[in-house]
């Protein structure tokens, strides 16, 4: 057993649950195109979920805020860019994939920069009075998140609303008997490229060094003459705007969305966090391909199961593992 | 020279106060030791010094300026390194990693690394190591080390010897007089074997409030006012 | 604080007696159904709230299942009214059975999360409410999904019923009241909350209510001094969890229908939450002003709004303002100032102006 074990520890241990995974449903569903769309899915769902999740976790592993109007950023990620590729209409419909796609590039960056102001403020105004008192962050957030949805509804109406695709992110690529959606893939290799870089980020430079050190042990990181409180406006903030990426890309991939999406989303992204263990986004990542994966298998093979599939994972994950999957060092 | 002083300091954790009147002048240079029993608040003071607690009423000077409202942060700035009980380790970093965070610029100083390196071999021997994997002695090691990456002013150690064995409290020892050459320490400790030998100065805290100064040698000669202070001879 | 008489907290005293007696009398006072239909609503509001309260404010933690518990006790009593047609047996299966699953899931919930991290925990319910949301919506064949069940009340509620009658076979007034089911579905509902109210107050002011204010105000002393948090904590999540079921069970007898809407959805715990935040935390008085306060609100001030924003329609911005849909906008910004600036609430910062005089 412990040998077992071992063997298992150096191939990558709890990183290769979503490989079981994928391995298990291989052998229920049976057939292999299904199998590959689906794991397609899951993927690209995973890394979308990865971005709206990955600021969550390191906002709390950093200065133990808990922020529930994060999903607010997704919801307004979503919109923006929704209706910045409404805008821009014309050079979405035109023939040239270089229209097309500054069109999308227009999109999500208003979503990002929109996602860093609104980060900004969320922290100073509404969060930095009550650092170190959970009980009036829980609420405050949870009050601002009531707010957001509000002026969302407000400016959007509740109405369902359309969201245009540039051309070229349309259609699938053949392969075989296997068609893989390409903005599916899109998503996933967008995902991975922001992951990258956060991954060099935290792990290469000074900065990342910090916010390292910083959610292993606040206290001490100032005791050596830094200032944590002003690095946390800045994690906040691309943490918010990775989250209004994540509701664009979101946008996109579901091209019909509700001012209800951030609420949905939310309980996921809470899952993922919960999942991964606080702290790490190499724990985010890994809950975000494992709930994207499992919603996307057992949505196929038991649908009336699919939403409780993600409450029945966090349950098991958390009697194996209290603290998460690969939570930072504490 | 007084280096730092603290005046008539009181803190409190949540409703309770844990220093009543704090009032002491340590001078600069050598190690100045500050004994005191279980919970009489030796900790609460260095902490009170370092800013992660605020002391109120009272203050902290140093060399004349009152620091006692600036934030931790610009406390350590000014050439005050904090040397915590639990060490203060960055588990997850390796050796090295845990070192260039301590340095005022990212880079370090040759001579001082391998002064470092000179004291504590085993950090070299461990450098591209998580920290979590030291044995508790090599992280005692790497969190003094840390506090003197870059030239101080005055280093706040709260007792480090606790739990090492007998032969890394020597080198512990060593490491600690070599230092106070240039640097003023503030040791708190409850291994008096330990502290006298090196203590020039010293002071004892009982139940939030100063309960005596003065040398460490005449305090070392009076076994009555040891035994009525510290009773921790057994 | 709250032990020793001062003014303020004499005053939160009378309040909440002046309420008491006012949801006594009421359906003598306001003799309208839409009035009565309020006062029962003020009465379980109360109760769910008050519970809520023995959480948030007496043990720090936040959970936002507690309409899922309410939830359960209602769906428990509209399916058992509904299988076993409208008897006093159907009414108790349905509260025992609620009250049951309650109980089981909180237990679980409790063991999983309370002893990991409190912060976990307020995720974790956030999960298993939604959870328990899809549920409802998607076994229709026992909840009726979006729309919901309807069902008859016992006989005893029947507006038909007489409970007195006049020579003449007449249902009988009192000070010009029917003496009808309808009465004694309002009295079944206001004694019920009564006493569940009382029981809770009884809990607070035990020896248990004392351990509970130790662990909220330093959770590592009570620790230290040897208090199973854990335990005390489990153990106050399942009494308002059954308790908030109860008082699911009774709205359900009461509405006589049962859906997502009434029951479970998102908005109730969020009216809790503001109930509880406006009135005060940790003071089981505050549930009772709260409750009437965002009530009241609700029926009358949305209207108000409405009729204020068409009067005004002729003028920039403040229609806009007051349109009723911008209701749960203006009561997020006042549940975020009251946080910052009054987080003891109403009953609270009552209580303390007495201290300083």
């Amino acid at each position: 057993m412990d040998q077992l074990r071992m063997t298992l520890e150096r191939f990558g241990g709890v990183n290769l649950l979503p490989v079981a995974v994928a391995a298990v449903a291989f052998v229920l569903i049976g057939a292999p195109s299904s199998w590959v769309t689906l794991t397609v899915a899951g993927l690209a769902m995973g890394m979308m979920i990865f971005l709206m999740a990955s600021g969550l976790s390191l906002v709390f592993g950093l200065m133990d805020v808990l922020n529930f109007g994060h999903s607010a950023f997704v919801s307004f990620g979503a919109f923006v860019a929704a209706s910045v590729l409404g805008w821009l209409a014309g050079w979405l419909g035109s023939d040239s994939v270089v229209l097309n796609a500054a069109a999308l590039f227009a999109a999500f960056t208003a979503a990002i920069l929109f996602g860093l102001a609104a980060g900004w403020f969320f922290e100073t105004v509404i969060i930095k009075p009550v650092y170190h008192d959970h009980l009036r962050q829980i609420l405050i957030t949870m009050g601002a998140l009531i707010v957001a949805e509000q002026i969302i509804l407000a400016i959007w109406g509740g109405t369902p609303m359309n969201v245009p695709r540039p051309g070229f992110l349309e259609g699938s690529i053949i392969i075989g008997d296997v068609a893989i959606e390409i903005y599916r893939a899109f998503a996933f290799l967008l995902g991975l490229i922001v992951y990258v870089a956060l991954f060099a980020t935290l792990n290469r430079t000074r900065i990342g060094l910090l916010i390292r050190a910083g959610v292993e042990n606040r206290e001490m990181v100032e005791a050596l003459g830094f200032r944590i409180d002003r690095l946390f406006v800045g994690v906040f903030m691309v943490g918010s705007a990775l989250a209004a990426l994540g509701g664009a890309m979101w946008a996109g991939y579901e091209t019909l969305i509700t001012p209800a999406l951030g609420a949905e989303l939310m309980i996921v992204v809470f899952i993922v966090v919960i999942i991964g263990g606080l702290g790490s986004i190499e724990g985010t990542l890994l809950g975000a391909i494992l709930v994207g994966l499992v919603a996307n298998y057992v949505g196929f093979l038991a649908p009336k199961l699919a939403l409780a599939s993600n409450m029945i994972l966090m349950m098991a994950i958390l009697l194996w593992r209290p603290n998460g999957l690969r939570p930072a060092v504490r | 020279m007084t280096l730092l002083s603290l005046k008539s300091m009181q803190t409190n954790i949540d409703q309770y106060a844990v220093l009543h009147d704090v009032t002491l002048d340590i001078p600069e240079g050598g190690v100045f030791v500050l004994l005191g029993r279980n919970g009489a608040g030796k900790t609460t003071t260095l902490r009170s010094i370092m800013g992660l607690w605020k002391p109120s009423p009272g203050s902290v000077h140093f060399r004349g300026r009152d620091i006692s409202g600036l934030h931790t942060a610009e406390i350590a700035r000014l050439g005050i390194a904090f040397v915590p009980e639990n060490m203060g380790i960055f588990g997850g970093l390796t050796v090295q990693e845990n070192l260039v965070l301590a340095t005022a610029n990212g880079s370090f100083d040759q001579d001082r690394l391998e002064r470092i390196w000179r004291l504590f071999p085993a950090l070299e021997t461990f450098w591209t190591k998580a920290a979590w994997s030291l044995s508790g002695g090599q992280k005692q090691m790497l969190a003094v080390a840390r506090a003197i990456i870059e030239p101080r002013e005055l280093i706040l150690i709260d007792e480090p010897t606790k739990g090492l064995a007998p032969s890394i409290v020597d080198a512990m020892a060593e490491a600690f007089r070599e230092i106070s050459n240039n640097t003023t320490i503030l040791l708190v400790e409850q291994n008096f074997e330990f502290a006298r030998a090196l203590g020039r100065d010293m002071a004892v805290i009982d139940d939030g409030r100063i309960a005596h100064t003065g040398t460490m040698s005449n305090f070392v000669a009076d076994k009555d006012l040891q035994d009525s202070l510290l009773s921790l001879s057994a | 604080m709250n032990d020793t008489l001062t003014t303020g907290s004499l005053t939160v005293k009378i309040i909440v007696l002046l309420i008491a007696a006012l949801l006594l009398f009421a359906p003598f006072l306001f003799q309208d159904i839409r009035s009565l239909e309020v006062a029962a609503r003020i009465c379980v509001f109360i109760v769910l709230v008050a519970s809520y309260d023995l959480l948030i404010g007496y043990t720090g933690i936040v959970s936002f299942a507690h309409t899922m518990f309410f939830g359960l006790g209602a769906y428990g009593a509209a399916i058992a009214l509904r299988q076993m047609g409208p008897g006093w047996d159907a009414v108790l299966t349905g509260a025992v059975a609620g009250a049951f699953v309650s109980l089981i899931l909180a237990i679980a919930i409790g063991l999983l999360s309370l002893r990991v991290k409190a912060i976990f925990f307020a995720m974790i319910t956030l999960a298993a409410a939604s959870v328990a949301m899809v549920l409802a919506s998607q076994l229709s064949q026992f909840t009726g999904g979006e729309d919901g069940i309807t069902y008859k009340a016992p006989d005893l509620f029947k507006p038909a019923t007489k409970l007195a009658v006049t020579d003449d076979g007449k249902v009988a007034r009192l000070f010009g009241v029917r003496l009808n089911g309808k009465l004694a579905a309002y009295y079944f509902v206001f004694i019920t909350c009564l006493v569940l109210f009382l029981l809770m107050l009884r809990l607070v002011g035990s020896p248990v209510g004392t351990v509970l204010k130790a662990i909220r105000e330093n959770e590592a002393r009570a620790e230290a001094i040897g208090y199973r948090v854990v335990a005390y904590r489990t153990f106050v999540f399942c009494v308002a969890a059954v308790i908030a079921s109860l008082a699911g069970t009774v709205y359900a007898i009461w509405l006589k229908y049962t859906g997502p809407d009434t029951a479970l959805s998102f908005t109730i715990m969020i009216d809790i939450l503001l109930m509880v935040v406006i009135g005060g935390m940790g003071t089981m008085y505050g549930a009772v002003i709260g409750a009437v306060l965002l009530v009241l609100a609700q029926y009358y001030l949305r209207d108000l709004m409405g009729s204020a924003a068409e009067a005004l329609s002729n003028v920039p911005v403040l229609p806009f303002i007051l349109e009723p849909d911008r209701w749960l906008f203006w009561l997020g910004i006042i549940f975020i100032l009251l946080v910052y600036f009054f987080p003891q609430g109403i009953a609270g910062t009552l209580a303390r102006k007495g201290d300083k005089a």
